[in-house]
């Protein structure tokens, strides 16, 4: 099909093979690419046996799919996703950078990875010659140090192995940390330094498979698309488009920090405490003047530039090194601690980015044990001396490193803030799920629901089929532009969301038929590829894994602390109202084609051609 | 005596300030759909590098005044285009033998996936696509001016070199850590 090279490599770690696989040309047309592809061969392959699936065990598959739009569309992403070892369903989660175009001129529509290596290891592929090599050397080794060996490795390969071509490019490289060798749940698949796949915990799924990188050099071209003209008279209306949104790219999501704080009162301050504070500290400006040393930092064919580069260049922090950070670290490795300047912020984004760690997710967990640090439940003891008051950027740095190295407390935080909200409640004999702000195992995104005032929505989370993603987020009416439907058309494409504000919303159909030749409309997506994948993410989820199951019933519900009332800010006094979310939920249920209980029905899957997901979830049918 | 020479045309040149670039790649995008009508990185005759996160750099050629990858060439492959100073190739004549990558200063010419052919900057007649991608984007990296006297091999670096340069101005002596 146009808009494709025709295979995917399957790689089994278990026996060190390799084969070049296809799927059914329909599963291309409905399902497209990424994230809504993977949900389909995933379920084709675990569904019937998806609940005694452990995530973090061998029988997982990890996948890295990029979508017809990657290295077309501006601004490049692939999608990672597997089963979540953070939800037991499966998070389609997407990261920029170069590797899904790379991929792409390699020859390769994805990798899919099976198994588990002996030894740590990490895939190297040149075109059509794919090997594993020994990682031993790179095991152990934080994000930026383990960009360095890898550049350094796979071109003193390149240029043993085709020596008179000229000088050898970096490779585009996925990679982890310490924290997702030591399996631990919130950490991300990491992209040049600062780039992460981070919801869903695949940084995990790829250290359980003792796999520590995937590098690629491709050297072909993209592959053809049905009308080229029409392709590159689309990008440069994009890019247009982009151009003109001159406050994003100067800014970013940096404004976030303070603007989310003061203004729209949606950011969590002391683990959602509270969601206002008003720190001109903590404004984009301070961050613009006193740590950014690149103004505008782009992925592939990205005319937005919403990344900056910000380094600390003396003092106590000298030598930290993020991008912006991103509004998401800005708020969780900031106010959500305590913490209200720059430095001690890129200080902190620094370290959780070298230790492989999620920022939403690490912060997220780090901000819990501060709340309890803060209510007496968990004591200095139980924490090995260390003093974790709010505000505190050493303590907090010496908790990441000891849930990153799973050595004490570190252990159990290690497991993320459901779970280790559960250990702990019971080691302490108190329900500490009050004092967690998840959804379906998934620490929620910066943006909170009781001012009203941001984007998401009071059933956003509750009824995602990726739970806490901010990015992934939900609404009524199900065929309405703020549900979930397409984003798993942007997930699926693979495109970026931030390269496209001044684009009309049609326009992405419009560039699928200029890429593949296919004919698809809003309409198409809602009732074939979209509805389809909403389901089968949905079957998963509820399914679960060996560990935890979701009751629709308890679990599609925002987190106890979004019903308390805002205590601070413009907005005092406001939270979620239970009653409404709860008659929001049923007619979501309704619109989906869900049963009371929140399972798709029989009906529905039929409809959708589905039967082999029915057979695999009657069994969660009272 | 501080006059410039009055020439009768005036060669452009593609100006260049590194630490200015994004690292967006839309250089290459547009060499590569200017030249090979394909969206093809490999095939681009300017090239981003990224050694170092964050020191993302165009390689493309300088056009040296003594052009040494011209000189190296035993089999005539290579010429100098009058009107623009291009390097011109003879895909005819290029056997792919690299002489010319190693004669360059900065290793800047490498060959072609497909063909096998070598691939150079040919300022697309005079009108060079990368610069004009750049200045639409308004980052600045790449631009057109005016060929001066000055000396061209400075900026004919090897990638390393260059991306030690930008990573020791943008992280200091961190920067060592990383190349």
């Amino acid at each position: 099909m146009l808009g494709y090279n025709g295979k995917f490599l399957e790689v089994d770690l278990s026996n060190s093979s390799f084969k070049d696989v296809t799927v059914p040309e329909e599963w291309l047309k409905d399902y497209i690419g990424g994230r809504a592809l993977a949900a389909r061969i995933l379920s084709d392959r675990l569904i019937s046996k998806w609940e005694t699936i452990d995530p973090l065990g061998p029988e997982n598959l990890l996948f890295f799919l990029p979508g017809p739009f990657t290295g077309y569309f501006p601004g490049g992403r692939t999608c990672v996703t597997g089963k979540s070892p953070q939800s037991n369903g499966m998070v389609g989660s997407t990261v920029g950078g170069e590797f899904g175009v790379e991929l792409r001129c390699a020859g390769y529509d994805g990798v899919i990875v099976l198994g588990k290596s002996e030894k740590p290891v990490y895939l190297f592929i040149k075109d059509s010659d794919v090997e594993l090599r020994d990682a031993r050397n790179i095991w152990g080794k934080d994000c930026k140090q383990t960009e360095a060996l890898l550049n350094k490795e796979c071109r003193q390969l390149l240029a043993e192995r085709y020596p008179r071509v000229g000088v050898w490019k970096q490779p585009a490289k996925l990679y982890i940390g310490p924290a997702g060798e030591r399996k631990v749940r919130p950490s991300v698949v990491v992209a040049k330094w600062t780039h992460a796949a981070g919801y869903g915990g695949y940084g995990a799924v790829m250290g359980s498979k003792n796999l520590k990188a995937v590098a690629v050099t491709g050297t072909g071209p993209l592959p053809e698309v049905a009308d080229m003209e029409k392709v590159t008279q689309m990008i440069d209306e994009a890019c247009k488009g982009a151009y003109e949104n001159v406050l994003w790219r100067r800014w970013g999501t940096g404004g976030g920090g303070y603007n989310f704080g003061a203004e729209t009162s949606s950011e969590p301050v002391r683990n959602w405490q509270e969601e206002w504070h008003d720190k001109k500290s903590y404004g984009v400006d301070q961050f613009e003047n006193k740590v950014w040393v690149k103004p505008a930092w782009s992925d592939f064919g990205c005319p937005t530039n919403c990344l900056k580069i910000s380094c600390i260049r003396a003092g106590k922090y000298k030598g930290a090194i993020t991008d912006n950070p991103d509004y998401e670290l800005q708020a969780f490795l900031g106010p959500n601690l305590g913490l209200f300047t720059p430095e001690e912020n890129v200080y902190l984004s620094s370290l959780i980015e070298d230790l492989g760690m999620c920022g939403i997710q690490g912060g997220s967990v780090l901000g819990f044990a501060g709340e309890l640090y803060q209510r007496g439940i968990l004591t200095q003891v139980d924490l090995d001396g260390i003093d974790l008051k709010w505000g505190d950027v050493d303590a907090f740095a010496a908790l990441a490193k000891k849930i990153a190295s799973r050595e004490g407390i570190g252990d159990i935080l290690a497991e993320g803030t459901y779970r280790a909200a559960l250990r702990l409640g019971k080691l302490k004999g108190q329900n500490l799920l009050p004092f967690t702000v998840t959804g379906k195992g998934i620490s929620i995104g910066a943006h909170g629901i009781r001012s009203g005032r941001d984007f998401s929505r009071d059933i956003g989370y509750a009824c995602s089929v990726q739970g806490g993603d901010h990015t992934s987020q939900t609404d009524l009416p199900l065929d309405g532009w703020g549900s979930e439907i397409w984003t798993i058309f942007n997930d699926s494409a693979v495109m970026c969301i931030f390269t496209s504000f001044n684009i009309s919303r049609t326009f992405r159909y419009d560039f699928y038929e200029a890429i593949t030749g296919q004919t698809l409309t809003r309409k198409g997506w809602l009732t074939c590829g979209g509805m389809k994948t909403l389901q089968i993410q949905r079957a998963m989820l509820l399914l679960g894994g060996p560990d935890l199951k979701w009751n629709p019933t308890v679990d599609d519900d925002n987190p106890e602390r979004f019903y308390e009332p805002l205590p601070t800010g413009p907005c005092k006094g406001q939270s979620a109202d239970h009653a409404s979310v709860k008659q929001k939920v049923r007619q979501y249920y309704d619109q989906a084609g869900w049963d009371q209980d929140g399972i798709p029905t029989s009906e529905a899957l039929t409809k959708l051609n589905l039967e082999y997901v029915d057979k695999s979830i009657c069994k969660l049918r009272k | 005596m501080w006059e410039k020479e009055e020439k009768k045309n005036h060669p452009i040149w593609v100006g260049r300030e590194f630490s200015k670039c994004s690292g967006c790649r839309k250089c290459e995008i547009a060499c590569s759909l200017r030249h090979e009508n394909k969206l093809w990185p490999e095939a681009s005759r300017v090239r981003v590098f990224m050694l170092v996160p964050g020191t993302e750099f165009p390689h493309l050629c300088t056009q040296c005044e003594d052009y040494p990858c011209v000189k190296a060439c035993r089999f005539k492959a290579l010429g100098v285009n009058e009107a623009t100073s291009a390097v011109t190739v003879n895909a005819e004549k290029c056997t792919g033998c690299g002489k010319c990558i190693d004669a360059c200063p900065g290793k800047v010419p490498h060959v072609h996936p497909q063909t096998n052919k070598i691939l150079i900057c040919d300022l697309c007649g005079g009108d060079p696509q990368c610069a004009k991608v750049c200045q639409e984007g308004g980052w600045n990296c790449l631009r057109v001016v005016e060929r001066e006297d000055h000396e061209f091999k400075l900026f004919a670096r090897v990638p390393e070199e260059t991306a030690k340069a930008l990573a020791t101005k943008l992280y200091g002596e961190k920067a060592e850590e990383f190349l």
